[in-house]
């Protein structure tokens, strides 16, 4: 780790008429750190990653990020262009639906070769070898390259919305609750595939969730979220074990033991 | 042929010439770009080439000589309708030779004739958005295009690789035009791509119902898009022309009977005529010869 951190998120509020989205939210993500975002439905969390990753305008606040040459941007001076092509080619966004981040109709192999083709690679033989490697990455069966993701399952489909996102290596992903709408063996086996590959590479990654277990797994520090405010934010373990807060000791309180 | 009173010379009003001019010459000065103009009703459907016929009217002054071809023949309905038109609301020479045209309005080939400079070339265009049928909504290829963004369109000739071993489309085939624009050459074969490439003839390309008009002005580079493994290929044909025999020339597949009987002619119908006037003779011609003798 280095010693400047890669992003750097001061004072972002959000409001939608006079309804708050979230207000006030400042912190750093350092690189190879993953930050969880928890909280309820309704509290501000997406609003938040929209607002970090460039999807959605915040009403006041700055979010700066570091770029590869060293230097700090704030992502909202600037142009379009370099905002998609940082989208495109150092960041990542998984997305909770896989149907939103994939092409459909396009076989697995042209997802995930489609942000090479986009930086300007034109040999069909590498696009595939990188295609093929990283699909065996993700634990999906090269025989399937040519498969369109509508043939694929729930869990297929996230994991091959992870590998699209992550052939260009990517310093920064978010994710919006990478794991709903997965059933329990699946998520176990997806948490275990992100675990290592946010390892392997040193990813950093900022990852939305209402589910503790997946905050567990995968994160360094979590922040907890209610009605738009940051209310308790510290290392994973030392939130969830010695929560401070009467909302974050409900929620943990909350998790249902089997 | 005579009286012209009940129209404005070539069909429009001078207002509606002057706004699609300036979008031609808009056109012009940004080679491949989609230029939105306000097309106007054509005493024709849209895609019958109501584009390509408002772009010539706009263009086309007394002195010149128009030719109108559909898929290479001088002969098929729109060809000889658009044609009509012309000589009735303009009263313009027509031609069937592509060497004396000063405007040639095409829908999808591009004459074999070398074009040489001062001449136009007008294309009809069904659907001027290379990116359409990859990314529909039109808000978001506009910003494709605005900011270069043309990673989509290698992802289709990507799944034509993988599905097919080759890039399997043959026409309609995206180009890039001087480096900048990716571009929608109409519906011509691929076979005629390469002759958009340094063209002495400037080319218009008039979309009706899509309502804009692009343009490659003369000596631009077009470049057939395609990966560095797999280049760009134009069709190729094994025999020559039944008719007048020529070669490296685009061929149309003509039923004869039913009994699996075909032969190939050339698709331009005037170079095939003139060929012939020429002494050249395919196998079929030369057959048919020797049985009348």
């Amino acid at each position: 780790m280095t010693d400047t951190p890669l992003l750097k998120v001061s004072g972002v509020s959000k409001f939608y008429g006079s309804r708050i989205g979230c207000k006030d939210v400042s912190f750093e993500l350092w690189p190879g750190e993953v930050l969880a975002i928890v909280g309820e439905s309704g509290s501000g969390k997406t609003t938040l990653l929209n607002c970090l990753s460039t999807r959605l305008m915040p009403t006041t606040g700055s979010v700066e990020y570091r770029m590869r040459d060293g230097n700090f941007r704030d992502l909202y001076h600037m142009s379009e262009a370099e905002r998609r092509f940082l989208m495109r080619t150092d960041w990542g966004f998984v997305h909770q639906n896989p149907a939103d981040g994939l092409r459909m109709t396009v076989s697995a192999g042209a997802n995930v070769g489609e942000r090479l083709m986009a930086v300007g690679d034109r040999h069909y033989g590498n696009i595939r070898a990188t295609a093929n490697d990283w699909l065996t990455r993700v634990e999906i069966g090269t025989d399937r390259i040519d498969d369109q993701p509508r043939a694929f399952s729930g869990g297929m489909r996230q994991r091959l919305q992870i590998a699209r996102n992550l052939v260009t290596s990517p310093r920064l992903v978010f994710m919006d609750e990478p794991t709903g709408g997965l059933d329990v063996s699946v998520q176990a086996r997806l948490l275990d595939l992100v675990r290592g590959l946010v390892n392997d590479l040193g990813l950093s990654a900022i990852v939305v969730t209402h589910d503790l277990a997946v905050a567990r797994l995968l994160s360094h520090r979590m922040m907890v979220m209610k009605d738009g405010h940051v209310i308790e934010h510290g290392l994973t373990d030392r939130v969830l074990d010695d929560p401070r807060e009467p909302y974050t000791q409900l929620l943990v309180s909350s998790i249902l033991q089997v | 042929m005579t009286d012209l009173a009940t129209y404005n010379f070539a069909y429009l009003d001078e207002q509606t010439k002057r706004m699609i001019r300036r979008a031609i010459l808009k056109a012009i000065a940004i080679p491949g770009y989609q230029v939105p103009f306000a097309s106007r009703e054509m005493p024709m459907p849209y895609g019958w080439g109501t584009g390509g016929v408002q772009v010539t009217a706009s263009i086309i002054g007394p002195e010149d000589v128009l030719k109108v071809i559909d898929q290479g023949a001088d002969d098929t309905t729109n060809a000889v309708s658009i044609r009509a038109f012309f000589q009735k609301v303009a009263n313009v020479a027509v031609t069937t030779h592509t060497k004396d045209a000063t405007i040639i309005q095409t829908r999808h080939r591009i004459p074999e004739q070398k074009l040489t400079e001062g001449q136009v070339l007008v294309y009809q265009v069904p659907i001027p958005e290379p990116l359409r049928f990859l990314e529909p909504r039109e808000t978001e290829t506009r910003k494709m295009h605005a900011l270069e963004e043309y990673g989509l369109m290698h992802v289709k000739l990507y799944e034509d690789i993988a599905h097919n071993g080759r890039i399997s489309k043959t026409y309609a085939y995206p180009v890039k035009v001087a480096g900048r624009y990716v571009m929608d050459p109409s519906p011509t074969p691929k076979f005629d791509n390469p002759k958009m490439h340094m063209s002495e003839a400037l080319q218009l390309f008039g979309a009706g119902r899509e309502k804009r008009i692009y343009a490659v002005p003369p000596y631009t580079e077009v470049v057939s898009l395609d990966f560095e493994d797999y280049p760009f290929e134009i069709q190729k044909f094994e025999q020559p022309c039944a008719l007048c025999g020529a070669q490296g020339v685009y061929l149309d597949e003509v039923v004869l009977d039913d009994k699996g009987g075909r032969m190939f002619v050339c698709s331009d119908t005037d170079h095939c005529e003139d060929r012939r006037e020429h002494g050249h003779a395919g196998e079929l011609l030369a057959q048919n010869k020797e049985a009348a003798e």
